[in-house]
């Protein structure tokens, strides 16, 4: 059995509790949500705090999928498993359900949250690749308010983010627009595994042309990136092979992966513009199926 | 002989009544095991017990300078710390490993490989002696390390052993059998010759229960108590007692229930030591339990051999000849578990099971800084790469001459009537019938429908590979005159005692590891005596109960023991036939043995069972003249020869020609492990074995970084398989029973680890035949499969 160091520990019983603790304690204290990033760092005691704040039983306040017109909002304390299940995010952000049946094992997605894996801001994170492709913005809050920051903005570098000491993540929000959809594929070496790479694509269309598409991947830089490049590329088009293979060689040129034991710097990028092409290919496809006129 | 039919597995209800004797039926230990009511070492607690954690080496090669334990002994919760100096004074600072080499108990000089022991501290709980390991400062004075077992023998590298007096290089053995010269003439004449570099990877066995002790030191007794985490509880006690000095009837060695071993818990770890000088030198009970880094990084791994193949045949398919030439990384230590005489373990099975006219293996072995071990993963004493060579090439021969990997490998088969068999290097192998095997295989995976579904599926770009692997392993070690661990013979003891009222015990020398072993013994035991499994229990893991013998591994429990147990069962049937004889009051040789009872012949309703006789073997009333009372015995069995189980193997994968990832779609075994005791206990082994084998086929190595930093010291980093991995494993058995077995069992622990790693691989590089790929070495990432599509396989090392 591995063992942390020691450490304090207190329930926070409302999000201004909190933040009031992390205003309180400065940078030796840390938010544990699902624990499943945090825990394990401590017991290989590459990380140590003095304080942890469990934030779980703000679940209730949390954790939650509220659609609005042009809006859905997820709370950082909804879990991997809640996303999962979601029926309106599967009718509409497919990609959620792709990635989330990829993304570690059950055990694992019944505790760790949505909040917890962008905050993590690990290079290969599944979820921060999603909320990248969807265009989403986080709502962070702290003692001396709230503010909104786009995903482009929130990793600041590898497992850094634009949350600082006394703040925390409430809430990401995902715009909805007509006539598109989306899907993740990703390749891991074994069921539960980080991506070696993985790719996510959100595609809109207007009277069969691409009105807007993005394309997010994990795995292959510092953070998740978004590929503006690619939506330039994309936009006015009618969907092709081509196209996707043109989209997919600008992943490929774009991207920035490293030689590690999940696979060969040239092999990922070969992912890249695969894994590309074939996120875009079932967006497209998912289109069709459900709004044949679009 | 019996051959037993499979019949489905008995219901709960009556599982305690059926069979009597050999059959399905569920395991005995379950329903403890399964209720979270098993007795591991981590659940013994004892009072006043403390803690024990071990400080490791950061880097893989460095002078330890100085070691400052004050700030660590000063901490309230801390009782001991212990360095290598410290023990350096009573002369404990090295130990002997089972290779006759030694190992550091706790590093005195230098540290030779990354998590090498340099300090353990034992404190009041596990949390306190961790947090007291950060207290300790060592200060290192870093070397350059041999990585690359390639350049290990280079004149410049530096030498990791200088201690060893007068060692100046970092060559560990040689080791060669068969015949060089008749081989080469041989390949000389060959119309063809194929020639492979195949490296068998590091792997680690990562059993679910890492390793761990607990030891009592009772002063006022002398005697010390150890449970560990042993497969080979006898073994230890003797080694304990030669190193420790302490006697032998003084210290009891209890295995209790071991969640899994594989090999890596044969050695004795420093880990077990220091609980032992922690509990002497405190006077209270220590336990150390390692976490999963530790396990991973620091205790026995297996394989890492590089290997060239080379095979010799006709151009009409006939196999002629096969050579090998092997580097093998031992380590920093070697710290192989294997018999004396056996420095690479049976390797010397390489000629798998083909009829050929000469062969030739000659083996260098290596010290780099890496952890000792070698002999670990249900390898069979190094079959693994044997079978792993002989598969592989064999496969490279079928591509260069264009024929079936099937048709070749029939064609090449020792046959039937040639067993026993005396293979080119000396192995006798006891009996077999490959080709049925083989063709039992075939039937079920519907052979020529897969090659004709693979023609239309490679037709649409589709990659789709079949792959065939046979093989024959030599277990049960072994015969007394060849085979001996450190001094020790390995032939095995069995105690075998029915109580008055005809329940029994048998007392077994080897230990499970979750083999099944009190049920499978219970059956061999009831198959000879005929009273129910229910009502034999079975005593093994605890020296102070069972008789003496070297332990589970390398297949050997069924092999070795269960021939002990079918013998001590016979000779108390003879002495229950003599009891019978006077109870009936008709001479011996009127007596017929109907399982569990005898008769008289002719009359039926004339009989006394195997309870009736044990109650008067104990009770009133006279016994026939010169007969002691009691009905028990023991014996000690040395075996005639090892066995040799073998298989046939069918896998079928399929590939992504976009990503390179491989989905193994079946997997058809058929074992034949001669007469099957429990066929479903058979199935498992066979499953487990099969889902190791795509672990190490497809994701398992122990690799380094240049510096020696072990990149596999997590499960995270270091993979294994899930159910989502493997697909439903689709099982088949042909029965040849060992001729000089007394019940004619096999092995059938390691078969599948050893059979399934090359029809895998031979299936991803059928399936890759379009770009013509004709090997790639393992673990097939999908990185590593997308290499060898693009034309530059990489060795993994
Ligand atoms: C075996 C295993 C396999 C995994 N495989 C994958 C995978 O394939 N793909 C993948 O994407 N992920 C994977 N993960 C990670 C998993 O998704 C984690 O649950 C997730 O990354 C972190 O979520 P958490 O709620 O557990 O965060 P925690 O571990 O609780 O926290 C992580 C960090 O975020 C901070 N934090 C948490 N919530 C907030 C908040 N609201 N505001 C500010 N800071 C906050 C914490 O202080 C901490 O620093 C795996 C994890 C495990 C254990």
């Amino acid at each position: 059995m591995q063992v942390p160091a020691p450490f304090e520990y207190e329930r926070a019983t409302s999000v201004d509790h909190a933040i009031g603790l992390l205003d309180r304690l400065g940078e030796t204290a840390r938010l544990v949500a699902g624990g499943h990033s945090l825990l394990p760092m401590m017991k290989l005691r590459l990380a140590n705090f003095d304080y942890l704040i469990d934030i779980n039983d703000l679940h209730g306040e949390l954790g939650y999928i509220s659609v609005e017109p042009t809006q859905i909002r997820i709370g950082a304390m909804t879990r991997h498993r809640e996303l999962l299940e979601s029926q309106v995010l599967a009718d509409t952000f497919p990609i959620f359900g792709d990635a989330e049946r990829v993304i570690a094992d059950p055990v694992v997605r019944n505790r760790g949250t949505l909040g917890g894996s962008l905050c993590q801001a690990d290079p290969s994170e599944d979820l921060s690749a999603v909320c990248t492709t969807l265009g989403a913005s986080c709502l962070i809050r702290g003692t001396g308010g709230e503010r909104v920051v786009t995903m482009e903005d929130f990793h600041r570098g590898p497992y850094e983010t634009a949350v600082g000491d006394a703040e925390m993540l409430i809430e990401v929000r995902f715009p909805v627009r007509p006539h598109g959809s989306s899907a993740y594929e990703k390749v891991e070496r074994r069921a539960g595994d980080w991506a070696v790479v993985s790719a996510g694509a959100a595609v809109w269309l207007d009277a069969g042309v691409i009105s807007d598409a993005r394309v997010g991947l994990a795995a292959v830089g510092p953070n998740t990136t978004g590929l503006p490049a690619i939506s330039e590329a994309l936009r006015g088009h009618a969907p092709s092979e081509e196209l996707y293979a043109r989209a997919g060689a600008i992943a490929a040129q774009t991207c920035r992966p490293a030689t590690d034991s999940r696979g060969s710097e040239e092999y990922k990028r070969h992912l890249a513009d695969e894994l590309t092409r074939r996120a875009l290919r079932r967006s497209v496809a998912r289109i069709v199926a459900d709004d044949p006129g679009a | 002989m019996t051959a037993v039919a499979d019949g489905p597995v008995t219901a709960f209800e009556d599982n305690d009544l059926k069979p009597v004797g050999f059959g399905r039926m569920l395991r005995k230990e379950d329903p403890r095991l399964i209720r979270g009511r098993g007795r591991f070492v981590d659940d013994v607690q004892l009072n006043g017990m403390l803690h024990l954690a071990i400080l490791r080496a950061p880097m893989a090669h460095a002078r330890i300078v100085s070691i400052d334990t004050s700030a660590a002994s000063a901490h309230p919760k801390v009782k001991l710390v212990v360095t290598g100096a410290m023990l350096a004074e009573q002369g404990m600072a090295w130990m002997p490993t089972l290779s006759n080499d030694v190992q550091a108990v706790l590093a005195t000089d230098k540290v030779r490989f990354q998590g090498q022991e340099v300090a353990f501290v034992v404190a009041e709980d596990r949390y306190s002696a961790r947090d007291a390991l950060e207290l300790i400062d060592v200060e290192y004075e870093m070397l350059a390390p041999v990585i690359d077992a390639r350049t290990a023998l280079d004149p410049s590298a530096p030498v990791i052993r200088d201690d060893l007096e007068g060692k100046t290089d970092n060559h560990c053995f040689d080791w060669q059998t068969g015949d060089a010269a008749a081989t080469e003439a041989v390949f000389a004449s060959a119309d063809v010759v194929v020639s492979q570099d195949i490296v068998y990877p590091r792997v680690h066995p990562a059993p679910m229960e890492t390793c761990g002790a607990v030891a009592d030191y009772d002063a006022v007794e002398g005697k010390l108590t150890l449970w560990s985490t042993s497969q080979a509880p006898h073994a230890h006690r003797t080694l304990y007692a030669i190193v420790a000095g302490l006697p032998e009837h003084k210290i009891r060695v209890i295995s209790p229930d071991i969640g899994g071993g594989f090999g890596n818990k044969v050695p004795i770890y420093p880990g077990y030591v220091h609980a032992i000088v922690g509990s002497l030198l405190t006077g209270k009970p220590v336990k150390w339990m390692e976490d999963r880094s530790e396990n991973l990084t620091s205790t026995g791994f297996a394989r890492d051999y590089i290997m060239r193949g080379e095979i010799a045949a006709t151009k009409d398919g006939k196999i002629l000849a096969i050579r090998t030439h092997v580097l093998a990384d031992h380590g920093a230590f070697n710290g192989t578990a294997t018999p004396v005489k056996f420095p690479a373990g049976f390797f010397g099975v390489f000629t798998g099971s083909y009829d050929i006219k000469a062969a030739f293996a000659k083996m260098t072995a290596v010290y780099t800084n890496k952890a000792p071990g070698g002999v670990a993963y249900a390898c069979s004493f190094r079959i693994t790469e044997a079978v792993y060579l002989v598969e592989r090439i064999v496969d490279c021969l079928a591509q260069e001459l264009a024929m079936d990997p099937v048709e070749l490998r029939i064609k090449n088969f020792i046959r039937p009537e040639q067993f026993p068999y005396t293979s080119k290097t000396g192995w006798t192998y006891d009996s077999g019938n490959y080709e049925r095997t083989l063709r039992e295989a075939l039937r079920i995976a519907g052979y020529d429908e897969l090659r004709k579904e693979q023609v239309e599926r490679r037709a649409r770009g589709e990659l789709m590979g079949i792959g065939v692997a046979c093989f024959t392993e030599a277990v049960g070690a072994g015969p007394r005159k060849d085979m001996d661990i450190l001094g020790l013979g390995m032939a095995d003891g069995c105690e075998l005692r029915i109580h008055p009222t005809g329940k029994a015990v048998v007392r077994l020398s080897v230990q499970s590891q979750g083999q099944g072993h009190e049920t499978t013994f219970a059956q061999i035991v009831a198959e000879e005596i005929g009273i129910p499994p229910a009502d034999i229990e079975v005593v093994h893991g605890d020296t102070d109960q069972t008789p003496f013998g070297l332990g589970t591994y390398g297949s050997r429990s069924t092999p070795v023991s269960g021939a002990a147990a079918a013998l001590v069962a016979r000779k108390v049937r003879d002495k229950a036939r003599l009891i019978a004889s006077g109870m009936l009051e008709v001479s011996v040789a009127d007596l017929e043995w109907v399982k569990g009872s005898f008769h008289v012949k002719g009359d039926p309703t004339k009989s006394v069972t195997i309870a009736d006789i044990a109650f008067r073997a104990y009770g009133a009333g006279d016994l026939p003249e010169g007969l002691e009372g009691g009905l028990e015995a023991q014996i000690c069995y040395n075996p005639e020869n090892l066995t040799y189980p073998n298989g046939a193997y069918i896998c079928v994968v399929d590939v992504d020609p976009g990503t390179a990832q491989v989905t193994v779609r079946r997997f058809i075994a058929v074992d034949d492990c001669g007469t099957r005791i429990n066929p479903m206990i058979i199935e498992g082994q066979v499953h487990g074995g099969l889902t190791d084998g795509v672990g190490m086929a497809l994701m398992e190595i122990i690799a380094f970084d240049e510096m020696g930093n072990c990149l596999g010291g997590s499960l995270m980093d270091y993979l294994i398989p899930t159910a989502l991995e493997v697909p439903d494993w689709e099982t088949g058995f042909t029965v040849t029973p060992s001729p000089h077995h007394p019940i004619g069992a096999k092995g059938i622990g390691e078969s599948a680890t050893v059979g399934s790693p090359p029809a895998i691989v031979n299936a991803v590089i059928d399936a890759l035949k379009p770009y013509g790929v004709r090997h790639a070495d393992m673990p097939l990432t999908p990185s590593r499969v997308w290499d060898a599509m693009q034309g530059h396989p990489t060795p993994p090392i």
